[in-house]
């Protein structure tokens, strides 16, 4: 049985650790409004940029003269894997979710003989993957001193991606990211960047029999459209993967303070009887001692 | 007026215009063109410049830098890689993509196609500061 002054000592460390975790899941709760808003203001752009490359690629594909970032390379020998996490920790499992799924796929590569390097983005997941994979992270970058996500450092990613694709580094990228379902689900995501799968499910506008004029011709467009593609979807996985850490973190953060909460009141409830049973005993004390007399 | 031509201008960060409208000019790569309501079918690569919205008696200029414009029966769409309303432009801020250009430019290891992509920058941009 802890003393009573323990007893005080630990209910008040209980109750600092539930105002701070309050206080971050309410930041949580701001930053995941403000990051939906931006996952949302950017749709339009990657939407109309998947409209207008399933049209490109529809009509490309049969084209053997195709640019190699949407063909391939042709062989299945190297693969990159972009492993995008959160810099801060405070999130639940949505750092380790990802970090195990992008695992599940080395070690399936690497049983296949197939070499693997690593990209990550953000100092969690390469906290994590460097202890066993260490020697496959062929480059690293985290956002721990910007403030907020912009096109600027997703473009940043995508060039030092393509220019390894231009020297023929690798084959087959792959981008893994916590996509954003709802605020209670994020969904550790793998999707191919190289070569560009063709967005399904696109709808494209009718063109009532017309035929498209491309200036310049086809092949230049889709040259200079597909490394923006693989921009635009490095982009989107970074602002999701924002809002599925602030929604993880929200949610992690409740539990906390439901935990805390419920165990204020379990240690309340014991300092009672404590105290109780003290008080009891000192009774017994006087009164057996007034009796003695 | 009868028929209008739908605009849409769009950046991966937001949208940033949507409607409708009589005209559009824009910087084409192999020239600039203006796009009518039931325009054909188009699909082109945009250089940095400005894109002229007409509206009734009313004209908007917005900065786009690179990107690509695609018409089709719905009406235009441009994907911007980066737009800025011509008001919201400053002296400052060409002057400062002006010097990163000629960095590029003077970048003994950039590669042929940075280089050129640097001095159509440059040109433009330096056309765009004779221009406020």
């Amino acid at each position: 049985m802890p003393s009573l002054k323990a007893l005080k000592n630990r209910i008040a460390s209980v109750k600092s650790t539930k105002k701070i975790t309050k206080a971050k899941q309410m930041v949580a709760a701001a930053k995941l409004r403000r990051a939906e808003e931006r996952a949302r203001e950017s749709r339009p752009y990657t939407e109309r940029m998947e409209g207008v490359l399933a049209n490109l690629a529809a009509s490309a594909k049969d084209n053997p003269n195709a640019p190699a970032l949407l063909r391939g390379t042709g062989a299945d020998k190297t693969h990159l894997l972009i492993v995008a996490t959160a810099d801060k920790g405070l999130c639940g499992g949505f750092n380790s979710s990802i970090v195990r799924l992008a695992r599940e796929r080395i070690v399936k590569l690497q049983g296949e003989g197939k070499t693997v390097k690593i990209i990550t983005v953000g100092r969690k997941g390469n906290d994590q993957l460097k202890r066993l994979y260490g020697e496959l992270i062929v480059w690293k970058t985290n956002f721990v001193e910007i403030r907020q996500i912009g096109f600027k450092e997703a473009q940043e990613i995508a060039s030092k991606v393509l220019s390894m694709f231009d020297a023929g580094e690798f084959d087959v990228a792959t981008l893994f990211y916590g996509r954003f379902k709802s605020v209670v689900s994020q969904v550790p995501t793998a999707q191919q960047i190289i070569p560009a799968v063709a967005p399904e499910g696109v709808e494209t506008p009718d063109l009532k029999g017309a035929v498209y004029d491309y200036e310049p011709e086809e092949d230049a467009i889709l040259k200079a459209l597909l490394p923006r593609y693989a921009a635009v979807q490095v982009f989107r996985a970074l602002l999701e993967n924002v809002a599925s850490e602030q929604a993880a973190s929200m949610s992690a953060m409740d539990n906390a303070t439901r935990n805390a909460g419920d165990m204020i009141d379990k240690l309340t409830l014991q300092y009672n009887r404590a105290r109780q049973a003290q008080i009891t005993k000192e009774l017994i004390e006087i009164i057996s001692g007034a009796e003695a007399l | 007026m009868a028929d209008k031509l739908h605009f849409n201008l769009v950046s991966p960060e937001k949208e940033l215009f949507s409607g409708d409208v009589d005209m559009v000019e824009a910087p084409g790569v192999e020239g600039a063109f203006g796009v009518l309501p039931n325009h054909a079918p188009f699909m082109t690569v945009l250089l940095p410049g400005v894109v002229k919205v007409k509206t009734g008696g009313d004209e908007k200029r917005i900065f786009v830098r690179g990107g690509f414009a695609e018409v089709t029966p719905l009406g235009l769409t441009i994907l911007a890689e980066e737009a800025i309303p011509v008001a919201d432009l400053s002296r400052d801020m060409i002057a400062e993509r002006i010097k990163n250009a000629e960095q590029d430019l003077a970048d003994a290891d950039a590669t042929l196609e940075t280089k050129l992509a640097a001095e159509t920058t440059l040109t433009r941009m330096k056309e765009l500061q004779a221009a406020l």
